[in-house]
């Protein structure tokens, strides 16, 4: 098979470069910030709906495009490029990827409908601590009566405080459980803190939540199995976003220095300087091939799926954060203002490249899974 | 897809059948294969039976126009006939730098009647080509090089010399690029010639590196007379061949085409390296840089991939043989650097009882090398900046 995008998935990518060059450009991300840190602009959401976005990865049997993750990653690689903000990451690529994970035919059919238009607006509850990891969780699910009672805290749940439902990853006698919650279960407290991206992010205490039985998310299968699937989706998306947050920020400071002169001489025609751009090309170019890769195999179910996956994280993690450091300091003195847009991009590099582990623990992972 | 399922099985079962045994293995030794020639020799019987019955079939060059030798077969099928040589571990029949640089090269600027002539005997290994292009003066700046030919009617008078000239004392032949316009501008006045390495005033003598014992050597031509009909492409113009052979040379070098299997470093790291009881290597420091190499090793190849297919599609750059040249041999620098670790001081040894032993401190020496040849990890980068990036030039 070869590595590259087919015409259906480059006019899904073109197209979405156009709406959010026009519909939700840096410029506004900067506004909602300015406003009091607003998550994403509703309307933009509903323009994102009307286009079948929350529909894109939906299979067809519920009423969804089924046109994969390749085609979502062309998205969130356009996302990154302007910074845009809505719920994309949390509800399409995290929240509906776990319930199409789901073996819960009844709960796919009762909910899916109401993603894709959306009433409903997911995200995932998974994180406990600082650092990613997906071995061991303190929230607690216990089975009373016929029915489920969840007690813990998540944090840096995006979009926390305005989705409806959370998927949320507990254990369940000594057992990995996924449970689809709604948010005005009784029992439920969300705070929230703003990260260095102007971004919210939620720490969800569940306290005593009773969830019904009919929103076990994981019936007959694996619930770890099925949060690893889920994974190398996250791992994957995440890094299609960083993808085009390292594209964007790099084309930003190669056009700066064309333009930008000192001593008489454009500073893009200094030699250290062209050199360590063309080091970024390069690693960019590394980058695209295996955000690509990652995308197919989750799309072809190939078996290397995970590590592919893991490789796109610490691939990109680390690579966007080079490219930002240098696209700062290539911009001199105007790149660490606020005023100059660069800096938006070395802050949201940083959250997503730390968001489910940064390049340190996916080379970790993929060691592991090597044998050393 | 019906025809090219059944040449693949065709494919198979006649590699299956004539390819000798030990025409599989690994190659290890450069004369572990044929290099043809004026004085050819076949180290093995089998590498003559391997070499005959390739010729026979006209695979030695599969993919080159069957009046030219070659065996005419479609880009498809030449893919399947590597994939399948590939999956065998067939060696290659001829190494020829008349296949890798100069056919390709011949292909594209040479007249019907050179391509007749010179093309055939490329294929049968009649004639052992090798390449002056560097000058003890003109190394990154190749085009300011100073080996000059004189018109003298019906031939040139060439004197000067070349240096890097991979086994230029085995060589019959050579492709060359000379200085025939002393007034114009450096790139203008350059041609590519082809020099009969028996003509009178030809010498040459090898050149030895750190690694020791190198295929290189200094060629020298001290009023050497070379036929004017030996020139290839138009007078003057040889820098766009040789601009054109260098972006071949340094897809090669970066790696793209080889079909070499590589021990994974991490597995180097089990065999030689203290491991806690989780199974890990325990040096935690070492066990991170491996994994870092191996995911840009990994994905490099990747690249190659996507690019290549890019290409398929007539999305490609002929600059960006230079992002290949430079992060492939990086790499394998990098590769090299990590194995001397690995292994402690067993990598320091040069010479023990055997043939082998020395042979990850002089590989190790040999990679500080490839930044080098096939232009500079620093030209490539300059290459990168001026022609993807558009800087400019101050």
């Amino acid at each position: 098979m070869a590595l590259l995008i087919t015409e259906e998935q480059k006019m899904l990518k073109d197209a979405a470069a156009e709406f959010l060059a026009a519909k939700a450009p840096v410029s506004a991300m900067r506004a909602l910030r300015d406003e009091g840190y607003k998550t994403f602009n509703p309307n933009l959401w509903e323009e994102m709906i009307a286009m079948g976005w929350t529909a894109l990865t939906v299979p067809e049997r519920y009423g969804g495009l089924d046109f994969g993750f390749v085609g979502l990653g062309q998205i969130l690689e356009e996302t990154g490029k302007h910074l845009s903000k809505s719920p994309l990451l949390s509800s399409v690529l995290l929240g509906t990827s776990a319930l199409k994970l789901s073996d819960n035919d009844a709960l796919k059919a009762k909910f899916f409908p109401g993603v894709m238009e959306g009433s409903i607006q997911l995200t995932l509850a998974l994180e406990e601590g600082k650092h990613h990891q997906i071995n061991s969780f303190e929230t607690q699910a216990v089975k009373v009566g016929d029915d489920y009672v969840l007690n813990g805290v998540k944090t840096m749940v995006m979009e926390g405080t305005t989705a409806s439902h959370f998927v949320v990853v507990s254990v369940l006698a000594s057992e990995i459980s996924l449970f689809l919650v709604d948010k005005k279960s009784e029992g439920i407290s969300i705070s929230e803190s703003i990260l260095m991206d102007a971004g919210t992010y939620a720490e969800i205490a569940f306290e005593k939540v009773k969830v019904s039985a009919q929103n076990k998310l994981n019936l007959q299968q694996d619930g770890k199995l099925m949060l690893d699937q889920l994974m190398a989706i996250a791992y994957s998306g995440l890094a299609s976003e960083l993808l085009g947050i390292g594209q964007q920020a790099f084309d930003s400071t190669i056009q700066y220095l064309k333009e930008r002169s000192q001593f008489g001489v454009v500073i893009g025609s200094y030699q250290a300087l062209q050199h360590r751009a063309a080091i970024l090309f390069s690693e960019l170019e590394l980058c695209k091939s295996i955000v690509l890769k990652a995308l197919k195999a989750i799309d072809e179910k190939d078996n290397n799926a995970m590590r592919y996956a893991h490789l796109a994280k610490a691939k990109l993690g680390k690579t966007v954060k080079q490219v930002t450091n240098e696209a700062i300091q290539m911009h001199g003195g105007i790149g660490v203002t606020d005023d100059a847009n660069i800096g938006f991009y070395l802050k949201r590099a940083r959250v997503v490249q730390q968001l489910f582990g940064d390049y340190h623990y996916h080379l970790d992972q993929l060691a592991i899974l090597k044998g050393f | 897809m019906k025809e090219l399922d059944d040449f693949r099985t065709a494919t198979r079962i006649w590699l299956e059948a004539n390819c000798p045994k030990s025409m599989c293995q690994p190659v290890k030794d450069p004369f572990d294969v044929y290099w043809g020639g004026r004085n050819a020799v076949f180290h093995t019987e089998d590498q003559k039976v391997w070499f005959e019955k390739m010729l026979e079939k006209r695979w030695v060059v599969p993919y080159w126009d069957k009046k030219y030798g070659g065996g005419g077969l479609t880009p498809e099928e030449n893919n399947i006939l590597t994939q399948e040589m590939t999956r065998l571990g067939c060696r290659k029949p001829l190494y020829s730098f008349g296949i890798s640089m100069l056919g390709p090269a011949l292909l594209k600027f040479a007249t019907e009647e050179q391509k007749l002539h010179y093309l055939p005997q490329i294929v049968e290994g009649k004639i052992w080509w090798c390449q002056g292009y560097s000058e003890p003066i003109a190394g990154s700046d190749l085009a300011s090089l100073q080996t000059k030919a004189i018109d003298k009617g019906d031939h040139f008078e060439i004197t000067g010399s070349k240096v890097w000239t991979s086994y230029a004392d085995k060589a019959d032949w050579i492709f060359c690029l000379v200085r025939t316009d002393f007034e114009a501008s450096k790139h203008t006045g350059i041609s590519f010639v082809l020099i009969d390495m028996a003509t009178e005033g030809v010498s040459t003598r090898p050149i030895k590196l750190i690694s020791g014992k190198s295929p290189f050597c200094e060629t020298f031509f001290d009023g050497v007379k070379v036929p004017k009909e030996n020139l290839i492409g138009t007078l003057n113009e040889g820098w766009n061949i040789a601009k054109f052979l260098l972006t071949h040379e340094r897809q090669m070098i970066g790696g793209i085409g080889e079909t070499d299997v590589r021990k994974e470093v991490h597995q180097v790291a089990l065999e030689n390296l203290p491991i806690n009881a989780q199974g890990s290597i325990a040096d935690g420091v070492l066990r991170g840089q491996i994994s870092d190499f191996e995911m840009d090793e990994e994905i490099f190849d990747l690249t190659i991939q996507r690019i290549t297919d890019e290409a398929k599609t007539g999305n490609n750059s002929g600059a960006l043989s230079s992002f290949f040249k430079f992060y492939g041999t990086e790499l394998n620098i990098a590769r090299q650097e990590l194995l001397m670790a690995l292994s402690g001081t067993e990598a320091l040894i040069w010479e023990k009882n055997n043939k082998s032993d020395g042979d990850l401190a002089r590989k190790f020496c040999r990679s500080k090398g490839n930044s080098i040849e096939g232009g500079t990890s620093e030209i490539q980068l300059n290459i990168i900046s001026k022609l993807i990036l558009g800087l400019p030039t101050k």
